[in-house]
């Protein structure tokens, strides 16, 4: 009877999922398009971060190289909930605490930008290490020869060594772009309306669970395989022109 | 210790991180230490039992998963492939309250699921937090695993099959332990991200070392000095994986090119 009962809420509760009002497709989606901004700022902030970290440990000095350490260290071996927590304290403390040093009101930091800076500093760390890998990779005679010709370091990072490593950091990128996209759901957890939040809270409404988990596991498997397949053809442009191991 | 590694900066900045301590430990508040002396204790275990038993559960799962991807026929290929995918592709968080919400919800309405022996545990929270952090890792095992099932190199294969060796014994004695030792750097790395993720489970109350420190700072209002402590017990467990796999690494023989 039970059984019955549920086999029917099943069927009903697709429903559930579109997109005007009595559904809550508009909810999920909005927590979708959420989740993908921060994930996009996340990303482009730790690749920034990855860049300067990268050149840090590579050409910096021995007090840069040890700090680096340090920050990689410590963000790859605590848990990004944990980081989360912390970072987000940190920010919105010191942020206000200067406000009201330079005579300012305190200020309600917005969800949207405390994620974006708090995953863009974990993904920085992951994206240091693996764009160290990757400008390792480049022929040092090729940096050397643009030094040889008088080229400014900043000219050479952004003519030379930049384009050289990108096709062997975009493996790790993409990765990384990937754990930007899912590490957007413990924002679940700090209550920022993203759609694992979005989706616990039409779940927890309407008590159908298996529909909205499974709709909202859907989207995320569409985002994935989306910009795994975006990635791959970025790969094949920033490979044009290497010789492929074939032969 | 050796020379090399103490240079006159690394002394500064050993100075600078013993005075951050030393702050820490005189300003910082920690009188709410004592009354929680028995709960670290038995938060500290339910972390460390979970990150144990789901990766061995985990590995167990993933060598038939990296198996089937690697040499298995495409009926069991497909469907390991498909459970990678869509493991790797969904969040970690967003399985474990499918599971958790999802089957807590249904089982009680199936009458012989609630009056069988199994009911008492399975109204409790650690059965799916640790049914949720193994499919995890096997679905990530399981792709690292096709990688080393496939890295081995085919004239060892060849060489067994050719003394006649049985397929199983083939597994046991040449095929997995090459792979393992292929995969035992990349294990080591995906333990710590293992770990990283236990913290998820105090999501769905299930009390470890996390839910502890929560617990802390809604009970006093103390923000940081849990987070901190907390984030240093992390940093312990992590180091104390990396020794383990750099111990397991060392007792593998490896010719030195």
């Amino acid at each position: 009877m039970s059984a019955l009962a549920g086999a029917a809420l099943a069927a009903s509760s697709l429903d559930l999922l579109q997109y005007s009002p009595p559904g809550w497709g508009a909810n999920l989606l909005r927590g979708l398009m959420n989740s993908i901004i921060i994930a996009f700022g996340a990303f482009g902030l730790g690749s920034l971060i990855g860049v300067a970290g990268a050149f840090g440990k590579l050409y910096g000095g021995p007090v840069t190289r040890d700090l680096l350490a340090i920050y990689t260290t410590v963000v790859r071996a605590v848990p990004e909930l944990v980081l989360i927590l912390i970072l987000y304290y940190a920010v919105t403390d010191s942020v206000n605490r200067l406000l009201i040093g330079f005579g300012f009101d305190r200020i309600q930091i917005s969800g949207l930008a405390a994620g974006i800076a708090v995953l863009g500093v974990v993904q920085g760390a992951y994206a240091t290490e693996v764009l160290r890998g990757a400008i390792l990779s480049v022929p040092a005679g090729q940096i050397e020869a643009a030094r040889a010709m008088g080229m400014p370091p900043a000219l050479l990072a952004r003519r030379i060594t930049l384009p050289l490593m990108l096709s062997a950091a975009l493996p790790g990128l993409a990765n990384l772009w990937l754990i930007a996209t899912k590490d957007t759901a413990l924002l679940a957890v700090v209550g920022f309306g993203e759609l694992t939040q979005e989706t616990r809270q039409a779940a927890g409404t309407t008590k159908a669970y298996f529909t909205f988990f499974m709709a909202a596991g859907a989207l995320y498997l569409v985002l994935s395989i989306g910009s795994g397949w975006i990635f791959a053809r970025l790969e094949r442009w920033a490979r044009r022109g290497q010789r492929g191991v074939r032969g | 210790m050796n020379r090399a590694f103490w240079q006159p900066h690394r002394l500064v900045m050993a100075a600078v991180a013993l005075a951050l301590v030393a702050w820490c430990a005189l300003t910082l508040r920690w009188d709410w230490l004592p009354d929680y002396l028995g709960l670290a204790p038995l938060g500290l275990w339910r972390t460390i039992w979970i990150l144990l038993a789901s990766v061995t559960l985990g590995m167990a799962l993933a060598i038939p998963l990296g198996l089937a991807q690697a040499a298995g026929p495409w009926w069991l290929a497909w469907p390991a492939r498909a459970f990678c995918t869509v493991i790797r592709g969904t969040p970690l968080l967003l399985q474990l309250w499918l599971l958790y919400y999802g089957l807590g919800s249904l089982f009680p309405q199936i009458p012989w699921i609630r009056h069988s022996e199994l009911w008492p545990i399975l109204r409790q929270a650690w059965p799916y937090a640790l049914l949720a952090l193994t499919l995890s890792f096997a679905g990530y095992e399981g792709e690292v695993m096709r990688g080393a099932f496939r890295g081995v190199a085919h004239g060892q294969l060849e060489a067994a099959r050719a003394m006649g060796m049985p397929r199983l014994t083939l597994l046991r004695r040449i095929w997995l332990p090459q792979a393992v030792q292929r995969a035992l750097p990349t294990l080591g790395g995906e333990t710590v991200l293992q770990l990283k993720a236990t913290p998820l489970v105090a999501t769905i109350t299930v009390v470890d070392i996390y839910a502890v420190a929560s617990r802390v700072r809604q009970d006093t209002f103390i923000t940081y000095e849990p987070l901190l402590l907390l984030a240093v017990v992390y940093m312990a467990i992590t180091g104390l994986i990396v020794l383990l796999f750099r111990a397991l690494e060392r007792r593998i023989p490896s010719r030195a090119a």
